[in-house]
């Protein structure tokens, strides 16, 4: 995620405090992303050198304070932002898919073994975010959304590591003494 | 205390050459008051571990224990009596009965155990009222979203204070929070001291319980340690402002 932009849009609600708005950065994500305040203050520097937001000096009640406010470029670099998918067209280098690829060529090592190790640590991962969603009384909707998440981030491995497991099942079953196929025999094409 | 328990539990179908092992030397101990899941893809044997827990089903060898008692040392009676009164089962296409209301489907374990009719529509709506469908009771299933539909039939399966729930790919085809919903209230019922057995492929379902087992050709193969505290768990990240 875009510091960058998470700022700008908290400005594009109205004027803000530099320390206002970490606060407001933190909560937005859930609290699983803490920032310090240098991180804060070096962002909206840049920001308002390349024309995204301006400043006042303002005063809260612990003293002087600069004040930010989004600009008209700002507001358009943040529609921009929002509305620009992030790439996906690349798979990322997934060190779990090159494990269990590796452990096809272990001799003396179950695959299955391998998927079920990292199954169990992926499902216990889950439970503990499913933990935090049991008391409805502690509801809070910005960080039910960033478990929702993870936990569909850690279901999609679960799914693959599931599928990987059963094709390699039924791999096995059809073919017993065929030689492993070659590891990579295609590549995927980037389109940008 | 446990108090579901399978004991060294196999079963095969047919025989000779056609013989299929569906379970194989199963262990399993579920505490009072837990959720525990068992996880494994179709085929695996969960379906089948269920309905001998249940009682439905029979092991081919091996013993299962409810509450202390071992099945094979009970009579038809007595199984049918526990099957009424302590076990309450929840299947992915809810099963209920499409003639009667969503009262009258919660109602019906109460009756068919020899419950007055009007004492056990009151039990059966209260339950509906506090399971969030206060105002669906006098609904037909087919009048019902998907996810009511499920909230009906775990409130079928729990009515009586019936104290161990099995629950067969409980959230079937409806999508996630209404998946969710019933997990919260299978969990919920498990904080009150109902013990729940859940069978799934679905890791997200499998992650609401307190011990995931996970299942692979009729044996069990690999649980999760139990889960930390909320408590715990949120000392690790850092601390949640309100």
């Amino acid at each position: 995620m875009s510091v960058r932009h998470a700022l700008l849009a908290f400005l594009s609600e109205g004027p803000k405090y530099g320390l206002q708005l970490r606060q407001e950065f933190e909560e937005s994500t859930g609290e699983v992303w803490p920032l310090n305040v240098g991180q804060v203050y070096t962002t909206l520097q840049r920001l308002e050198r390349d024309g995204l937001i301006e400043s006042d000096d303002g005063e809260d009640e612990t003293g002087p304070q600069k004040v930010f406010r989004i600009t008209e470029p700002g507001r358009t670099e943040l529609d921009q932002w929002l509305s620009t998918p992030p790439d996906m067209t690349q798979p990322p280098r997934d060190e779990l898919v090159i494990k269990v690829l590796s452990a096809l060529r272990v001799p003396g090592v179950s695959v299955h073994d391998i998927i079920q190790v990292h199954r169990r640590y992926l499902v216990e991962l889950m439970q503990q975010w499913t933990r935090l969603k049991e008391d409805e009384a502690d509801f809070d909707l910005t960080f039910a959304l960033v478990g929702d998440a993870e936990v569909f981030r850690l279901d999609s491995v679960v799914r693959w590591l599931d599928a990987a497991d059963s094709r390699l099942k039924r791999a096995a079953l059809e073919a017993p003494s065929a030689k492993p196929a070659p590891l990579i025999r295609r590549r995927l094409v980037t389109r940008r | 205390m446990s108090f579901l328990e399978l004991k060294d539990v196999s079963k095969s179908y047919g025989t000779g050459a056609a013989e299929v092992q569906a379970l194989c030397a199963v262990n399993l101990s579920v505490a009072q008051g837990s959720l525990v899941a068992i996880m494994g893809p179709s085929g695996s044997g969960k379906s089948t571990l269920l309905t001998i827990a249940g009682s439905l089903e029979e092991p081919t060898t091996g013993e299962v224990l409810i509450d202390g008692r071992a099945l094979s040392s009970m009579s038809r009676n007595d199984k049918a009596r526990l099957r009424r009164r302590t076990v309450g089962y929840v299947f992915q296409d809810f099963n209920l009965l499409a003639g009667l209301t969503a009262v009258e489907n919660v109602a019906l374990p109460l009756e068919l155990d020899g419950v007055a009719s009007r004492h056990a529509t009151r039990t059966a709506g209260a339950l509906l009222a506090d399971l969030g469908l206060g105002g669906r009771g006098g609904h037909y299933p087919d009048e019902l979203s998907g996810g009511e539909r499920q909230r009906v039939a775990i409130a079928r399966a729990i009515v009586g204070d019936r104290s161990l729930l099995l629950a067969d790919e409980p959230s079937g085809a409806l999508d996630s929070l209404n998946g969710e919903a019933v997990m919260r209230l299978i969990l919920r019922a498990c904080r009150s001291g109902v013990t729940a057995v859940v069978v799934t492929h679905d890791a997200q379902l499998a992650s609401w319980a307190d011990r995931v087992v996970f299942i692979r050709d009729g044996r069990i193969v690999d649980q999760t340690v139990p889960p930390p505290t909320p408590e715990s768990l949120l000392e690790d990240l850092p601390a949640r402002g309100r």
